[in-house]
Formats: structure tokens, sequence, C-alpha cells
């Protein structure tokens, strides 16, 4: 039951992600960049009431003052949670990473306008606070959060990119699902959830857009463990 | 009520007759839903059974009543056309799926499975059927997610997750046939559990 698959990945160079871990001035830019929004600021207040702190904040404001406490412990300390769960975030972290870029890249291609394109920036916007609140997430538990991927997706037509998209959601949707019952903490285990019916929402969606059925699996939706993700996922992951 | 203003007035107009403890919180989770909006609804499940350091049966029975409740819906639906009748047929054969497999896993566990309520749902139409599946769909994915942290069994969890996601699907499809977002916000749980307690006192305490 514990997944030690990302931590037999080579090292890396520090990325973005790792400064803004541990440099709270950069992390205030970076959130204020994003606009922490009220549903971001929702879930920064789910998660971080994981570690006790934030039960009275309301406002985005304050949790944001919150999550740059304590600084993330040093890589060599020991975590104090179960190291399992920071292994489990940071991967859902590499996921949504990809994810983001994914719809980055889909509303640049100019190839979608309207509702479509509307619909389209919606899901990344989600995408992108999942990638905010899991990176906070992974610093909460004493980790650090994974560096981000740089990616590279072939966008063709309008309704290859579409496909594409929801082939990633309903993957994405799989493997939230396929890690339910490996976190070991209930706070952080409802945070995911809150994120994977998010996932599963989108997927139905784009399926819907594809003429798939929006419950392809049935009554029970099927899990993917990262074996199954990870090698689909390589393809849009340059380095 | 006395209420005058309901946040989702759809949810009050849905009644179930039942006196099983899965009953009675699914009933206390719609009203505060009705009144004070979809949002309170997880946050009131997970502490209604944290209140009660609830097993894993009682989690599953609270699932299967809502699960009945669900099936019924899409059974009783009448007047229905079209793609949205197509949809209600698949979504309804899927939430009796989800009794047959929760009965089985209460069975399994050694409990027994909560009996059938009896819920009415008015019959208004295409519009307001939808209108209704709308919020029974996003307050079933709401339900779920303040439950499934309290259960124990991975085995559980897995069936739980897979039945939630199954929701959070026919939520989003049932968003997009009525010209809504399909996925409102990015966190489907979005209150803190405190936020919300005091303003559903009044259902915990009947």
């Amino acid at each position: 039951m514990t997944s030690r698959v990302l931590t037999e990945e080579p090292p890396r160079e520090p990325s973005a992600m790792e400064e803004l871990a541990t440099d709270a001035g950069s992390r205030k830019r970076f959130l204020k960049m994003l606009g922490g929004g009220a549903a971001a600021t929702a879930g920064f207040g789910l998660l971080l009431s994981a570690c006790g702190g934030g039960d009275d904040d309301e406002d985005g404001a304050e949790e944001v003052e919150i999550s740059e406490g304590p600084d993330p412990a040093p890589p060599s300390a020991p975590p104090p949670e179960p190291a399992a769960d920071v292994d489990i975030v940071n991967y859902a972290l590499t996921l949504e990473y990809v994810e983001a870029d994914f719809y980055d890249a889909v509303i640049e291609s100019g190839l979608f306008s309207g509702s479509r394109l509307d619909l389209l920036k919606v899901i990344g916007d989600h995408e992108l606070q999942h990638v905010e609140a899991l990176a906070n997430t992974v610093g909460i538990l004493g980790g650090r959060p994974v560096a981000k991927p740089r990616t590279r997706f072939e966008l063709g037509s309008a309704a290859a990119v579409v496909e594409l998209a929801a082939t990633v959601e309903n993957l994405g949707a799989a493997a939230y699902l396929g890690q339910a019952g490996n976190i070991q903490s209930k706070e952080v285990l409802a945070a995911a959830l809150s994120i994977h019916t998010v996932e599963a929402r989108h997927a139905a969606a784009l399926n819907s857009l594809t003429g798939l059925p929006p419950t392809p699996d049935g009554a029970f939706a099927k899990p993917a463990t990262m074996a199954q993700v990870l090698p689909q996922v390589s393809p849009f992951i340059v380095s | 009520m006395a209420i005058s203003k309901l946040a989702a007035p759809e949810l009050a107009t849905v009644e179930i007759q039942g006196f099983t403890r899965g009953a009675f919180i699914l009933r206390a989770a719609l009203a505060a839903g009705s009144v004070y909006g979809l949002q309170t609804v997880a946050p009131f499940v997970t502490e209604a059974f944290a209140q009660d350091e609830a097993g894993d049966v009682e989690i599953l029975n609270f699932a299967l009543t809502l699960e009945f409740l669900e099936s019924d819906f899409y059974r009783s639906a009448q007047g229905l056309s079209g793609e949205v009748a197509a949809l209600a047929k698949t979504f309804g054969d899927e939430e009796a799926e989800h009794v047959g497999a929760l009965t089985k896993a209460i069975e399994g566990l050694g409990g027994t499975p909560a009996s059938k309520p009896n819920a009415s749902f008015p019959n208004d139409g295409q519009a307001a059927f939808l209108k209704l599946a709308q919020t029974l769909e996003d307050t079933g994915v709401s339900a779920y997610n303040g439950a499934a942290p309290r259960i124990q069994s991975k085995e559980v969890l897995a069936a739980a997750g897979s039945i939630v996601q199954v929701e959070a699907r026919h939520a989003a499809s049932i968003r997009l046939l009525n010209g809504e977002d399909p996925a409102p916000v990015a966190f489907d749980q979005t209150l803190q559990e405190g936020q919300v307690l005091s303003a559903v006192e009044p259902f915990i305490g009947a």
C-alpha cells in the first residue's frame, strides 16, 4: 500500500515551485498572481485545517497569510505525516501541473471560441487552483513539492484537442480514485475527494462534447494505479 | 417551514419517510441543503457521523438510503423525451446498481441493510425534473464526500469513491443540459464544518 513510485525518479533541479515552497516572499507574489479567488481559498482553508490552523479564517487574505507560516522542513527532516501522503499529493500535483499546462496551451492555440472556449477556461482555472492547493499541502505535510514539469502537447484539430482533454480528465479522475485508499490523513483524503469529483465533472462534460457517454465505466468508476497512469502522462512531459 | 427564503427550494419538495438512522440523517441533510444551500450538505454529513463515531455499516446505510432516493426519483419521472429521457434511464439504472452493491456491502460487513424509504417527488415536467435532478446529484456528491473520510475499511472507501465519481458525472451531465457550468467550483466541498454546524443545529436537535 505504500507507493513510492515518485521517489524513484531521478534527482531534479530545484524548480520555481520549490523556490515558492521555501521563500515566503515569492510565494506571496505567486498567490497574488493567481488571484486567490474565493473557491481557491476555500480549498486552502480545507487543506490548512489538516495541520490544525485556519479554523476561523473566512477570507482569502487571511488564509494566504497562514499559508506562509512555518517554512516547510528541509528535505532531510522527517515528515510529520506518513511519507506516503506526501508522495501521493506530489503525484497528484504532477498530474495537475500537466493538466493546467495543457489547458494553457489549448486556450492559446486559437482553436476555440465562444462557449467551448469558456468551458475550457473554467476547467483550466480549476486545475490551477488544484495545483496551488496541492503544492501548499505538500509543504504543510513537511515535504517538498515536486518540480513543475516542462510539458509539450501536439494540438491538432479542435476535435482532437477535445478528445485529448476528455482522455486526460478521465485519467485524472481514475488516478485520484486509485489513491483514495492509500491516503492516511482524513483531511488530505477529504481534500483529494473534493478534487476527485471535480475531475469527474470535467471528464463527463468533455465526454459529452466528444460523443462519449458521461459514465463510460457504467455505475462504478474504475480506479487507476500510479503504474497505470504515469506511462500515459509521460508523453506530455519533456523534462 | 417558517423560513421564507429557501436556498434550494426544490429540495424542500422531496419527502422521505423512514425511521432508520440513515433516513433521518438524509432528511436532515436535504433540509440543511434546502435552507442553507448545497454547500452545507457535506459538512453537515461529516459532522453527523463524527458525533456518532459511526461505523462503516451506518455510513453505508446512509449511502443506501440516498441511492434508494435517487433511484426512485429517476424511476418515477414522467413525461421526459429525447436525450433527457435516455439519460434518466441510464442514470436511474446506475443508481439501482448502486443500491444493489451497497446492500451487498452492508451484508458483507454483517450489517442489516436499511429498508427502502417511501419518497415522493413532484412531477412538474421536464424542466422541473432537470432542476431537481441537478440538485439531487450535487447533493449526492456532497453527501458522499462528507461521509467518505469517516470510512474505516479501504475496500468500503474504494467502493464509495467509485460510486461518488459516477454521481459527479451524473451531476455534470445534468448541469450541462440545464445550461449551467458542469463543475461550478474547483473543490466540491467548500465550507468548513464549524461554519455550518450552527446553521443546521435546528435539524440536528430535532
